[in-house]
């Protein structure tokens, strides 16, 4: 497995994704700047970090969305190339057109920094296979603008389709309500696209990876890439 | 040649922004305020000074960049 971190002028969480990418490949990633124009050669897994690209300037993701490197980063998503963001990286993601739909403020319009439960959808996916369908994991949300909001055709189609990665939920798997914690549709906290090769989530997998800082719940899903390719 | 780009929210779009700021007017006693909707307006200065290539440059930048079109609206004044 070949990872590559793109950097945007904001981003901050490149070096906890580095951590946790090396963890679980046993090699550390590329560290691609947003001016770059193509990939190293022979990368399996593009991803985009969190943090506040550009300020969150326009809106959050929209500069980073149109930067130089996202036209290979587009390429590698056409070729069947694995694409994770996280947070901002989702953000990005949705404004990059990877993604549909995007972020909103938050519905209370407070920045929520806290310890959060989520559910996985289906553990059929490059990014999943390590967890089990249905499990209740716990990780870690940071953010002001993680209102997933689409059209209700999408929507419909990403319920259809599977493509919902992740829902908000208790700590004994309940689905929505308070466990909700920015008004998201459907209690969303992130998506595939078609194929599913690309992921979009608002959580930050790569903070729970060691028993040291609360938990390892997000290791999985590194594991789960590392053994995708 | 000067434009102004107005975004908008969508109707039936959410907006807690406009919402908070409705329910700040309230409390500083501003009356007859039924609601409130935040946009942004960009003032955009173009070099040449065909009306009608200027208004399709600012299409352009509404739609590549200005204006997310899933959530908003754009209006080009010139």
């Amino acid at each position: 497995m070949k990872a590559a971190v793109v950097v945007f002028p904001g981003s901050n969480r490149e070096s906890d994704m580095a951590r946790a990418l090396t963890q679980a490949t046993g090699r550390p990633p590329a560290m691609l700047w947003h001016a770059d124009h193509e990939l190293p050669a022979g990368t399996d897994l593009v991803v985009l970090p969190g943090g506040f690209s550009y300020g969150d300037y326009l809106r959050c993701g929209a500069i980073a969305g149109r930067a130089a490197i996202m036209d290979a980063v587009r390429a590698h998503a056409a070729r069947g190339g694995l694409v994770l963001g996280v947070c901002n990286g989702f953000q990005i993601l949705c404004e990059s057109g990877l993604l549909p739909g995007v972020l909103m403020r938050n519905a209370n319009l407070r920045f929520v920094c806290r310890m959060q439960h989520l559910k996985v959808e289906r553990n059929d996916t490059a990014f999943t296979r390590q967890y089990t369908k249905g499990q209740t994991i716990e990780v870690c949300i940071a953010h002001g603008e993680g209102n997933y909001e689409a059209d209700d055709a999408t929507i419909e189609r990403l319920e259809g389709e599977g493509l919902v990665a992740f829902r908000y939920c208790d700590s004994a798997g309940a689905v929505g309500g308070e466990s909700n914690p920015n008004g998201s549709r459907n209690d969303i906290a992130g998506i595939y696209s078609d194929k599913r090769n690309v992921l979009g989530l608002m959580p930050h997998p790569e903070n729970l990876i060691d028993p040291l800082v609360g938990g390892t719940d997000g290791r999985r899903l590194f594991e789960s890439l590392a053994s995708a390719a | 040649m000067k434009a102004r780009v107005v975004v908008t929210l969508k109707s039936g779009v959410l907006d807690p922004q406009g919402k908070a700021i409705e329910g700040a007017l309230k409390s500083l006693g501003v009356e007859g305020v039924a609601s409130v909707r935040q946009g942004k307006v960009f003032d955009v200065e173009l070099a040449g000074a065909d009306a009608n290539a200027a208004k399709a440059q600012l299409q352009a930048a509404c739609e590549k960049l200005l204006a997310n079109t899933v959530i908003e609206n754009y209006q080009i004044d010139l």
